[in-house]
């Protein structure tokens, strides 16, 4: 009977200790910007999907390009229909490593500086990219942040020359996620 | 000792599936139900070129229009093929929603100021409950401030102006193709004894996508009843530039008028026997109010 509950203890334990390891959210934030002398292009998508894996370190994330809002109605029109193209490429996605993830302690509120590598798919190109990011734990809830930047051209995102002095040849990118337990 | 092995085989099971997992994440919350999507980018600007197109302004975008119809072609090199002569109209249209927009313009072909509504009942969307074409509905006046000859009756002010109610349906078919049809109906409060008050017109516009920033585009009416006597139907060819704000669209037509009642009821030069003028419709668009 000992060894009944024993067992049944840790198989709880194992369950328990699944659940925890896996966080995710589908309303997460990204804002890019793009700073220049004419103009500055901003925009915000607010159904970000992120999972992250405290336990491999492995994070996730899904976009729909078409989920990013804009102030000016034009300027959404023309990032999906001239630049993005999001009819033929509609999702952005990364996947990544949070290469730092032992010095994560999820039980332990905190702001852990962690280093993400990984692959950044856009515009139907995949690029390795390398960030910054923070993950927060605060009273057992976890978010995770970074702000990085990329080119344009390396995902074939052309700017015409006549537009050249609109936009930035960098966009920055800001991302903001406040994650939930995967109960899976 | 025996009793560990099972404990251990089904730590081992929980433990691997959680390993076996990762490769993708986010297949784990992925849930791709289609949304419905309205379709936009229909037509690069409200009017193919003459006719108002499926295509409306949004929330808070007035879309600055200066439009310009030169003279005939034919007119040789003396008249630089009609560049010399110029009619224009200028206007403002607000989009108040997405699905309503209002207008106001002056030409000074017939000294006229227009001014109009236009709803989108219905929007082309993709996805579950999108309805596949766009309906669109126009009414619009006309408005002549021509001066009353000093020695003729002053006229009425209710024979200065004009009516125009419109109804479009359209479809974008693909990234490319776009097309609309419709029907146009103008009254003139006062005409020639000749003429008609009533006119009636099929409308038709399409656009094809040459690259990602320029179109064809043409449009053409086909005046079915009440056609004033000594005009023709109104047909325009040309291209739409797109840079940023703004829309260029430049094109061949035997229109001169720059508003339905005017377009509709005054071209008095035939495209077939080449009485053609060059024009362009420049569209600049300012976002008022952001959101």
């Amino acid at each position: 009977m000992k060894k009944v509950l024993f067992t049944a203890a840790l198989f709880l334990a194992t369950v328990a200790l699944q659940a925890q390891e896996k966080y995710f959210t589908k309303s997460g934030n990204i804002k890019f910007f793009s700073k220049a002398p004419l103009e500055n292009i901003e925009a915000v998508n607010r159904s970000v999907t992120c999972v992250l894996d405290t336990k491999t370190g492995d994070i996730q994330f899904a976009v729909l390009m078409k989920g990013f809002e804009f102030v000016k109605a034009l300027m959404q029109d023309h990032f999906n229909e001239n630049y993005v193209e999001s009819d033929k490429f509609p999702k952005g996605e990364f996947k990544g490593q949070i290469e730092n993830i032992s010095s994560l302690n999820i039980t332990q509120d905190g702001a852990y500086p962690v280093n993400v590598a990984g692959q950044l798919t856009m515009h139907g190109i995949t690029k390795d990219v390398k960030a910054d990011g923070k993950i927060i734990v605060q009273n057992g809830k976890v978010s995770a942040s970074s702000d990085f930047a990329i080119l344009l051209s390396d995902y074939d995102i052309k700017i015409p020359s006549l537009v050249e002095n609109n936009i930035s040849k960098t966009i920055n990118i800001n991302v903001n996620c406040a994650l939930e337990t995967l109960n899976k | 000792m025996k009793k560990i092995i099972p404990v251990l085989l089904l730590f081992i099971v929980c433990t691997c599936k959680g390993i076996a997992q990762n490769e993708d994440l986010l297949k784990l919350v992925d849930s791709d139900t289609a949304q419905k999507e309205y379709v936009r980018n229909i037509f690069k600007s409200t009017r193919v070129i003459n006719a108002q197109s499926i295509e409306m302004l949004g929330k808070g975008v007035m879309d600055v229009r200066i439009l310009h119809r030169f003279g005939p072609i034919s007119s040789g090199a003396s008249n630089l093929f009609g560049l010399d002569q110029a009619n224009m109209r200028f206007g403002f249209d607000y989009g108040i929603s997405d699905r309503v927009s209002v207008g106001v313009g002056r030409s000074n072909v017939g000294k006229e100021f227009d001014g109009f509504i236009k709803l989108r009942p219905v929007w082309q969307a993709t996805g579950p409950g999108g309805i596949p074409f766009s309906l669109i509905w126009v009414s619009g006046a006309t408005l002549s401030t021509v001066p009353a000859p000093d020695d003729g009756p002053k006229p009425e002010f209710s024979s200065r102006m004009a009516y125009y109610h419109e109804a479009l349906i359209g479809r974008k078919f693909n990234n490319r193709f776009s097309f609309q049809t419709g029907g146009v109906f103008v009254h003139r409060n006062i005409v020639s004894a000749t003429a008609e008050n009533n006119t009636w017109a099929i409308a038709l516009g399409a656009r094809c996508k040459l690259s990602k920033r320029i179109a064809f585009v043409a449009d053409y009416h086909h005046i079915v009843a009440g056609k004033q006597p000594g005009t023709y139907d109104p047909l325009s060819l040309g291209f739409d530039i797109e840079t940023g704000g703004h829309v260029f669209q430049l094109h061949f037509s035997n229109a001169v008028g720059m508003n339905e009642k005017n377009f509709l009821t005054n071209t008095t030069d035939n495209f077939w026997k080449g009485e053609i003028r060059f024009g362009f419709n420049l569209s600049r668009v300012f976002t008022i109010k952001k959101h």
